[in-house]
């Protein structure tokens, strides 16, 4: 039982990381349709900046703005140096462009902070446990990871439906021609949109900085299973990004910790352990293809894209 | 700019210089260039396979190194059986590349088939998040395979494979292998570009919609070219598990997908020279960007070449989008 509280926590957890990346992403893809191998490399960036900000200051609401702005900046730059010229191009041009840009920024972040990866501290104010129910402690900082993230969530929803901007980013996401015609300046539209997808993945990494170890490749893991709950949730959808982040999240989370005893359940220990390794490591994709099978565009196809 | 008639001499005579490269080297006593020189004819299959993909059917397939892994895993792990005489799903395992690179072809040929007809059911976008995403699940669960080294990668300690009865570690031995492996690949790419199933998936490129009316099942032709794409990355992959006696998950790592995919554009998508002139600038610049900046004296450069690499790329992309074969040959057709 407390295991299992534990776990579920720890894959909603990892859900609102993902919806953070992804939201991105989706927005980036359904609005633009543009795709972009490189949004992981925007989380990474914001990782390096909080964790090199948190050391220098000592401030944690410091080093989060920091890696905000350091991930708006990176990617109003890339919006504006190198997606303009895609935006009439096939996807290949696109992924094979963006796949320059990782490995430019990954070799960038080597010289800059070396390969070590750095460790960044928990922020004081969110040190320590706290019991969520009776003889079950949980750390207090992944429970506000889990607030801040769904609060995020919220504000992203309000922005898209109830703000003007987010009306505009609506309705140049079903016509882009017709909203520059009306007198949008769509191209300054897009490269806000970009810059706040870039925010939500550089705040989703400035958050992992004191889980995981910040270093080189952290950004393409995430974008991998960031792409699963895109297709998983329907390019260009919000809301699908949100519950194909849960969903990966806790079947990732869960399947790591249990499959492993389930199996025991029926085969000897040896064969259990590695088909639950080996299952386990595939589940979220087996998610993915089970969901492919039924709903080719996801579970929320959005009206508007192809 | 050369033409469709002229190409085909250009193409025999660089075969027939590759032939004489053994040779050459050894008289000017380079041998140690003939290794490098197998890789590059062994990416160049590879290269090829997944350009059946990208420039004949417009399919853009980011995980396309999984099939190559899969089947430098199958000689790997038969020769790992052989050596240890233990069995696999009841047969015991080999060091016979006259069977194991069968087999690495067949596997990696209907891995391929279940996973194209998942991933088939989408395009566009969809398709390459999703060819990304199994390939990935590829790569993990040979990560996952701790049974034949996990991450560590698996050591094939009876070394490369015995073909009929020669030995494949003798490097020019193993050399002439890839040539005629390479060349035979190329001549069966060609018949089937040139087929009437080619010309169809020429077509589905051009216009899908059209295809479809016109009463063309599309899926098929797609899933047929993905499981032969597989297939012959598969055949890349038995050969550099024979090359390295070494396979790790590092060999379709995703990252190699996106090189594969970069050495198809780079030397130029819908041609069959293209991914072979594209492999080989590829791997030559991976081997030399490092040793040009340091005779250059650029010490910090050499050391981090990728930092090159990457815009040059993104140049390419930009700038010249029809590879070096473009700058070579006339449009196909003009």
């Amino acid at each position: 039982m407390l295991l299992f509280v534990e776990q579920l926590l720890n894959g909603i957890q990892l859900g609102v990381f993902l919806f953070l990346v992804s939201a991105g992403l989706t927005l980036i893809f359904g609005i633009m349709g543009v795709i972009n191998l490189a949004h992981g490399s925007l989380y990474m960036i914001g990782a390096y900046t909080a964790a090199t900000v948190m050391m220098a200051s000592g401030s944690w609401l410091l080093s989060l703005l920091a890696a905000a702005l350091a991930a708006a900046l990176a990617g109003a730059l890339i919006e504006f140096l190198l997606m303009r010229p895609l935006y009439r191009r096939d996807h290949l041009d696109q992924v094979l462009v963006t796949f320059g840009l990782i490995l430019f920024v990954n070799e960038a972040v080597t010289m800059i902070w070396g390969r070590t990866p750095l460790f960044m501290d928990l922020p004081p104010l969110f040190s320590g446990t706290i019991e969520i129910l009776p003889g079950i402690p949980y750390p207090v900082y992944r429970l506000a990871v889990i607030g801040l993230g769904l609060l995020s969530a919220v504000g992203l929803w309000l922005l898209i439906s109830r703000t003007r901007v987010g009306m505009l980013i609506r309705a140049g996401s079903t016509n882009r021609e017709m909203v520059g015609a009306l007198g949008v300046n769509i191209s300054a539209l897009y490269t806000l949109l970009f810059a706040a997808g870039s925010v939500l993945a550089g705040i989703a990494g400035a958050f992992a900085g004191p889980l995981v170890s910040v270093q080189v490749g952290m950004g393409e893991s995430v974008l991998i299973l960031a792409f699963v709950v895109v297709v998983i949730g329907g390019i260009g959808s919000v809301r699908g990004a949100l519950v194909g982040a849960l969903l990966v999240g806790l079947v990732d989370t869960m399947g790591r910790a249990f499959l492993r005893d389930l199996f025991g359940l029926v085969l000897p220990p040896a064969e259990a352990s590695g088909m639950g390794a080996a299952l386990s490591s595939m589940s979220i994709y087996l998610l993915m293809a089970l969901i492919l099978v039924v709903r080719p565009r996801g579970l929320f196809p959005s009206a508007g894209t192809h | 700019m050369l033409n469709s008639g002229q190409l085909k001499y250009v193409t025999i005579t660089i075969f027939a210089l590759l032939a004489l490269f053994p040779p050459m080297t050894a008289a000017m006593d380079n041998a140690y260039l003939v290794p490098g020189i197998s890789r590059i004819l062994i990416y160049a299959v590879a290269a090829i396979s997944l350009n059946l993909l990208v420039g004949y059917v417009g399919l853009v397939s980011l995980g396309h190194a999984a099939y190559l892994g899969i089947g430098a895993y199958v000689v790997a792990i038969l020769s790992a059986h052989a050596a240890e005489g233990s069995t696999i799903f009841g047969l015991p395992g080999t060091a016979q590349a006259l069977i194991s690179v069968p087999l690495a072809v067949l596997t990696s040929g209907v891995v391929a088939l279940v996973l194209g007809a998942l991933s088939l059911r989408t395009s566009g976008i969809y398709f390459i998040m999703i060819s990304l995403a199994f390939g990935q699940m590829v790569f993990f669960f040979t990560v996952s395979l701790e049974r034949y080294g996990g991450d560590d990668g698996l050591f094939m300690y009876a070394g490369p494979n015995r073909l009929a009865w020669l030995d494949l570690s003798n490097e020019w031995l193993f050399f002439y292998l890839c040539l005629i492996v390479l060349a035979g690949f190329w001549l069966f790419c060609r018949h089937l570009v040139g087929s009437r199933f080619g010309r169809a998936l020429g077509a589905i490129r051009q216009n899908e919609a059209r295809m479809i009316t016109l009463g063309c099942n599309t899926y098929l032709h797609k899933l047929a070219i993905y499981g032969i794409a597989g297939a012959g990355a598969g055949l890349a992959g038995a050969l550099l598990a024979n090359q390295a006696s070494y396979v790790s998950p590092d060999l379709h790592h995703w990252t190699r997908s996106g090189e594969l995919l970069f050495m198809v554009i780079l030397g130029g998508t819908g041609t069959l020279g293209g991914p072979l002139l594209g492999a080989a600038a590829f791997l030559l610049m991976e081997e030399y960007l490092p040793v040009l900046f340091d005779a250059l004296g650029l010490e910090l450069l050499s050391e981090h070449w990728r930092i090159v690499f990457g815009p040059l790329l993104i140049i390419v992309m930009l700038f010249n989008r029809r590879g070096i074969y473009g700058l070579l040959a006339r449009r196909e057709g003009q």
